[in-house]
This record gives C-alpha cells, sequence and structure tokens, in this order.
C-alpha cells in the first residue's frame, strides 16, 4: 500500500498522514483487474455514474419543488417552463431513472451468466440486491413527487399492498400514509425519502465497491485470476475503456433526453392527480412491470404481494441455491440455454404487467411467474447434477487444457 | 490479431444492447398500443428531430383558442409573457393581455379587477372547476396548457377528436348533453362540435376550414405543452455531435492503449 511514490511534497505530507492518495493510487490505478473483461463489465461504472447524475439532478430539482399537494404539479411544470433550462434537468433526472434501472438490469443478467454470485463474492451479491431493493424504493417515491395521476393512483395502488397483511395490514397502511388515504402528509413523507435513501444508496455502493475490491472481478471464463500475468492494472486499461462505454451510453441517453423525453413515461401523469377520477388503467413505470405482472399473477391479495417480494428475496439466496462450483455460463451449455430463457422470461413479464389482466394474459402471467420462481428454486440447485460441464481453461492466459487448437482464453472465446 | 475480430466484437456488442433496448422498450411500445381507436398520423412541422413549430401557424391556433376554446377551456400554466416566443412583440402580447382582467386587491384591502399584464397567467374562463361543471351541464373542460403532453399521440388525437364528430350509427343512443366522436374514447363526449368552416376569419386571410382550424390550435397547443421543444432539439444536436466525437475519440485512445496487449 505504501509503494507509491509522489513527488509533490504537499501530497507526501498528507499522505504520510492521511494515506487517501496511496488508496486512490492502489484501487483506481494499479488495481489488478482481469485482463479478459468484455464489455458487459462496463456496465457496473454505468451505474454509478448514473447514480451521480440522479443526485446531482435531484438536488437541483429540489431546490425549485414543492411538496404540497396544491403546488406539487405547478412547481414540476414551473420547473420545465421558467427555471433557466429547469426542462433539461428534470428530462436527465426522469431517463436517467429508466437508464438507471436499464444498466442495473443488464449488470445483474451479466452477474447471472458469468455466475459472478459464487464463492467469494456472496456478500457482494447480496449487497448488489439491497442497492435494487432500496432503487425500487426510491424510484416509486420519486415518481409520486410530480403528483399527476399515475403518481397518485400508482402510490394509491402500491401503498395498499400492505393492507394484505394479516390483522395489522389496515393499521400500517394508515401508518403509511400518515392519514386515511394517500394526501399531503404522504407526499411529505415521500419528498423526504426520496431525498434521503439515494444517500443510503451511495452507502450500499461503497460497501459493494469494497466487498468488490477484496478479490476483484470475476471474468467471462469465470475462473480464479492466477497471477499478474491475468490482470492488467485498472488504469489505463479500464478507464479508458469505461470512457469509451460511457460515450456510447451517453449518447443513447442524450438522444432520449433531448428527441424522446417522455417516451418512456406515462401521459396520465401530465394530468394533475385527482383523488375524484381514476384512471383507466393503473400501471406502474416500465421497470417494475415485470413484478407487477407476477403481483397480479397470483389470484389471492396476499399471496401476490408475497409473490412480487419473494421474487425480490430469492435473488439474495441464488449464491446458495446455484450448486454448481463453475461459474461462466460458456462452460454451462444446458444453464446457458435456461438464462436465455429467464431473461425471455422476464421481459414476457414485463410486457404482461402492462397489459390489462385479463383472459390469455393472465393465464401467461401465471406460467412466466412459475417458470421464474422453477429456474431459481428448482433448476439452480439440479441442474449441477445432470449436467456436463465444459472443460475449463487452466487460467487466463493459459492453454485450454484439454482443447485442440486454443492457444488461449482470448482465442477460446473469440472462437464461439 | 488483425481488426477484423474487434470490429465483429462491436458490432456483436452494439447488437446485443440494442436488442436488449428494444427488449424493453417494445412492451412499452406495446402497451401504447392498448388504445383501440386508431386515429390519422399527420406530417405536424414539429415532430422528427429537427421539427420546429410553424409560427404563422401557432397565430392562427391562438386566435383559434381565442376565439373559439377559451370559451370553456383555460390555459393556467401559460402566461401572456410566453407568447413572445411565438412571435408576437410587447405591444401585442399587452394588448392581448388587456383584453382579460384579473382580481386583485386595493390599498383598503378590497378586492377590485384590474387588467391583465404579460405578467399574468391566462385568465381561465371559470373561477373554479365547480362553476365551469355547472355551466357545461356537470362535465369539465380540461385545462389545456399540457393537452398535447397528457395523451397518447397528443397532437394526432387532438386533430383527430376535434374533426371526429360524425353522424352517429343508428344503434347508437346519444343522452342529452353528449356529442358523438368517433375519436373520442367510448365515443361520446361532453363538448359540442367545436370548429365549422369558417368559424374565426384567420388575420393572415388562410382559409378557415376545419380541418385547418384543428392542425393549427394543435400546433398552438402542441407548443403550448412543450415551450421548450426547439431549444431542448437543437441544444440535443450538439450534445450528440459533441458525444459522438468523445466517443469515437476514447474508442480510438482504447485502441492504442489495448494494441500492445491484443497483440501480445
Amino acid at each position: 500500500m505504501s509503494k507509491a511514490k509522489f513527488k509533490n511534497p504537499v501530497v507526501k505530507w498528507i499522505d504520510h498522514r492521511l494515506p487517501i492518495f496511496s488508496f486512490m493510487d492502489h484501487e483506481l490505478n494499479h488495481y489488478p483487474t482481469p485482463k479478459n473483461l468484455n464489455y458487459f463489465w462496463n456496465f457496473g461504472s454505468l451505474a454509478g455514474i448514473a447514480l451521480v447524475t440522479m443526485i446531482i439532478t435531484g438536488i437541483v430539482l429540489s431546490m425549485n419543488y414543492t411538496a404540497h399537494v396544491d403546488y406539487a404539479f405547478d412547481s414540476v411544470e414551473r420547473i420545465m417552463r421558467d427555471v433557466n433550462h429547469g426542462w433539461l434537468i428534470r428530462y436527465i433526472h426522469m431517463n436517467g431513472a429508466s437508464f438507471f434501472f436499464i444498466v442495473v438490469y443488464i449488470h445483474i443478467f451479466r452477474g447471472l451468466y458469468y455466475g459472478s454470485y459464487k464463492a467469494p463474492r456472496e456478500l457482494l451479491w447480496i449487497l448488489g440486491v439491497l442497492i435494487l431493493l432500496l432503487m425500487m424504493a426510491t424510484a416509486f417515491m420519486g415518481y409520486v413527487l410530480p403528483w399527476g395521476q399515475m403518481s397518485f393512483w400508482g402510490a394509491t395502488v402500491i401503498t395498499n399492498l400492505f393492507s394484505a397483511i394479516p390483522l395489522v395490514g389496515e393499521n400500517i397502511v394508515t401508518w403509511l400514509w400518515g392519514g386515511f388515504s394517500v394526501d399531503n402528509s404522504t407526499l411529505n413523507r415521500f419528498f423526504s425519502l426520496h431525498f434521503v435513501l439515494p444517500f443510503v444508496i451511495v452507502g450500499v455502493v461503497i460497501l459493494h465497491l469494497v466487498a468488490l475490491h477484496r478479490f476483484g472481478s470475476n471474468n467471462p471464463i469465470g475462473i480464479d485470476v492466477r497471477g499478474t500475468q491475468d490482470t492488467l492494472p485498472f488504469n489505463p486499461y479500464y478507464t479508458i475503456k469505461d470512457l469509451f462505454g460511457l460515450g456510447v451510453f451517453l449518447t443513447i441517453f442524450a438522444a432520449a433526453v433531448f428527441f424522446f423525453p417522455n417516451f418512456m413515461g406515462h401521459p396520465d401523469n401530465y394530468i394533475e392527480a385527482n383523488p375524484m377520477v381514476t384512471p383507466a388503467h393503473i400501471v406502474p413505470e416500465w421497470y417494475f412491470l415485470p413484478f407487477y405482472a407476477i403481483l397480479r399473477a397470483i389470484p389471492d391479495k396476499l399471496g401476490g404481494v408475497l409473490f412480487m417480494f419473494g421474487s425480490i428475496a430469492v435473488l439474495f439466496v441464488i449464491p446458495w441455491l446455484d450448486r454448481s462450483s463453475v461459474r461462466s455460463s460458456q462452460f454451462r451449455p444446458i444453464f446457458k440455454i435456461f438464462f436465455w430463457i429467464l431473461l425471455a422470461d422476464c421481459v414476457l413479464l414485463g410486457y404482461l404487467g402492462a397489459m390489462p389482466a385479463e383472459g390469455i394474459y393472465v393465464i401467461l402471467s401465471r406460467i412466466a411467474t412459475a417458470y421464474y420462481f422453477f429456474h431459481f428454486l428448482i433448476l439452480f440447485p439440479l441442474l449441477p447434477y445432470i449436467e456436463k460441464t465444459k472443460p475449463l481453461p487452466i487460467s487466463i492466459s493459459e492453454p485450454v487444457l484439454s482443447g485442440s487448437s486454443p492457444a488461449s482464453a482470448f482465442a477460446f472465446r473469440e472462437k464461439k | 490479431m488483425n481488426a477484423k475480430p474487434y470490429w465483429f466484437k462491436i458490432k456483436r456488442f452494439t447488437i446485443q444492447s440494442f436488442t436488449i433496448l428494444y427488449l424493453f422498450f417494445s412492451s412499452q411500445i406495446c402497451f401504447a398500443a392498448g388504445e383501440k381507436i386508431t386515429f390519422p398520423k399527420l406530417d405536424w412541422s414539429f415532430s422528427g428531430i429537427t421539427g420546429t413549430f410553424d409560427r404563422a401557424s401557432q397565430q392562427r391556433g391562438l386566435q383559434v383558442y381565442k376565439e373559439v376554446c377559451a370559451g370553456c377551456h383555460g390555459m393556467r400554466l401559460l402566461a401572456y409573457r410566453n407568447l413572445k416566443a411565438i412571435g408576437y412583440n410587447d405591444d401585442e402580447i399587452k394588448a392581448f393581455a388587456s383584453e382579460n382582467s384579473v382580481n386583485t386587491l386595493n390599498d383598503d384591502g378590497e378586492v377590485v379587477e384590474r387588467e391583465a399584464r404579460p405578467s399574468d397567467k391566462f385568465v381561465s374562463p371559470y373561477p373554479n372547476e365547480q362553476a365551469a361543471r355547472v355551466a357545461n351541464g356537470g362535465a369539465y373542460p380540461p385545462d389545456l396548457s399540457l393537452i398535447v403532453k397528457a395523451r397518447s399521440d397528443g397532437a394526432n388525437y387532438l386533430h383527430a377528436l376535434l374533426t371526429g364528430y360524425v353522424d352517429a350509427p343508428d344503434e347508437q343512443k346519444i343522452p342529452d348533453g353528449m356529442y358523438y366522436n368517433k375519436y373520442y374514447p367510448g365515443k361520446l363526449i361532453g363538448m359540442p362540435q367545436p370548429l365549422y368552416e369558417d368559424g374565426v376569419e384567420y388575420a393572415d386571410g388562410t382559409k378557415a376550414t376545419a380541418d385547418q382550424m384543428a392542425k393549427d390550435v394543435t400546433a398552438f397547443l402542441a407548443w403550448a405543452a412543450e415551450p421548450e421543444m426547439e431549444d431542448r432539439k437543437r441544444l440535443g444536436i450538439s450534445v450528440i455531435l459533441f458525444l459522438l466525437v468523445l466517443t469515437i475519440l476514447s474508442y480510438l485512445a482504447m485502441k492504442q492503449i489495448w494494441a500492445p496487449i491484443k497483440n501480445r
């Protein structure tokens, strides 16, 4: 750790007493990173940048926002019309939420595909799932703040879920609302929590990074780093790769913000909240649709709530549900097929969540929900007993043990 | 290693990411298509990434709003001063505002009326929702400030709705105070047909067909809902050009930095 040599005397003086420069040098500069990471490893840093973007734009928005049922809607419109570049700040924040979820969902599916949750990275994974939960709570409460029709009715539907809890359900809902309906006190507390939870997320993200840097990144072939021949210093190799990834991400993000800012929103949220008028279809934001589909797939209210929360709870324990010692799907032919089925299943659930809960949609929702839980609870533990995995390379940079021609893991990947 | 596999990887990555994005967005599209009524898609001057508003059409639209819609519909989020953006000068705006009056307090604390100023918001036709409902047989004419954003495919919907008054089919019963509109969800609307040929006399001499008026008022309302649109698109093009250059440069830098590793 103290290997770093700094020339600047001020830096030297500080670093001797408070080794932050050594720390940064160690964790951001020399940090050994597997040399075979593909572009799916860009999404972690993108998620971090998305979080920072959301916090900065959010703080600026909060300076112009009024959390009161009579003024919230108009204060948002004032931001859109009269605050200098207020429309830009708000559209970045509004679309940023969607892009944050896109990035995080890709990040999660990358972890599932390459077995990044397996030992010794179980806590890293669990902290990640915790971040997802916090993000969902934050996003839900943020969506309520503009006080449009979907804000109000979404808040009403989701908070009412807690009434399914036996005996104390109704009391809990009243407690959550701070009254007998979604009203001013609900809006105020949601604003307060929406402001503070992102900083809790930052805290968990720091823990996530500490856990990551303990063993370093997993990699596409999922075998442990054997030595320095398998790694590269993070800087410049991955700083430049992350910068390139960021450029691509920001270009797509900017296209949404500047040209299709309301594409991922719902038109009804430009109608001010009205407790007397219920919208024809109450739908959550797209990133909640798969969970919404699971909720509605179960004919019983309490059951639906349990399955919905269960769909996230199950993610916490998958490091122990998956019994296979092989991490990467590249060497698990059957697991790989089921991975794509799971991805298709989640997309299907998302589609069903946007459809009315009737007819064929209900049946499909039930099948898709059943598959989701089958995948984690039955397939994960049992698959290792029937699956014949492919031979693993000796190391990231060494020839494959029983492979004929590929000269290295790189070449091995290229061939596929 | 030659460059081909690397390009191939970029291509594959791009295809993969777009597939994923598409899968996510397609659920949104399907959802938006849940509306069963389809309406004609018009070629608006403000659609597309370089689209701008047609000033003349907007000004005619303001005239339609003022002479037809404003009898029942307010636009409370718009201020008279905002009309500068569609090509009116200060004196015109002042004159336009002064046709309306707002309540204020005088020095003795009494409520008195004064002429509206450019800094005032558009004066709504009714003092409150209850009064609006009573005057309209129980229906509430919605505020139009955000109407184009507050409806799915708002501009096309609005144009279709305004021109969608047709004779009801025989089996359709029309209750008192309701009107048949083929584009309105449920087909029965509380608003009587607002636009008739020559309902307004355009200052610029354009022939005021119902279709023309519907287009003009929609152009005006589209601007009212998104007054930032032209600035947004203009800035967007610069931002994206900048980001493309940044991305290409960082790609080239990445290629150069990684070259020794890839060629080892």
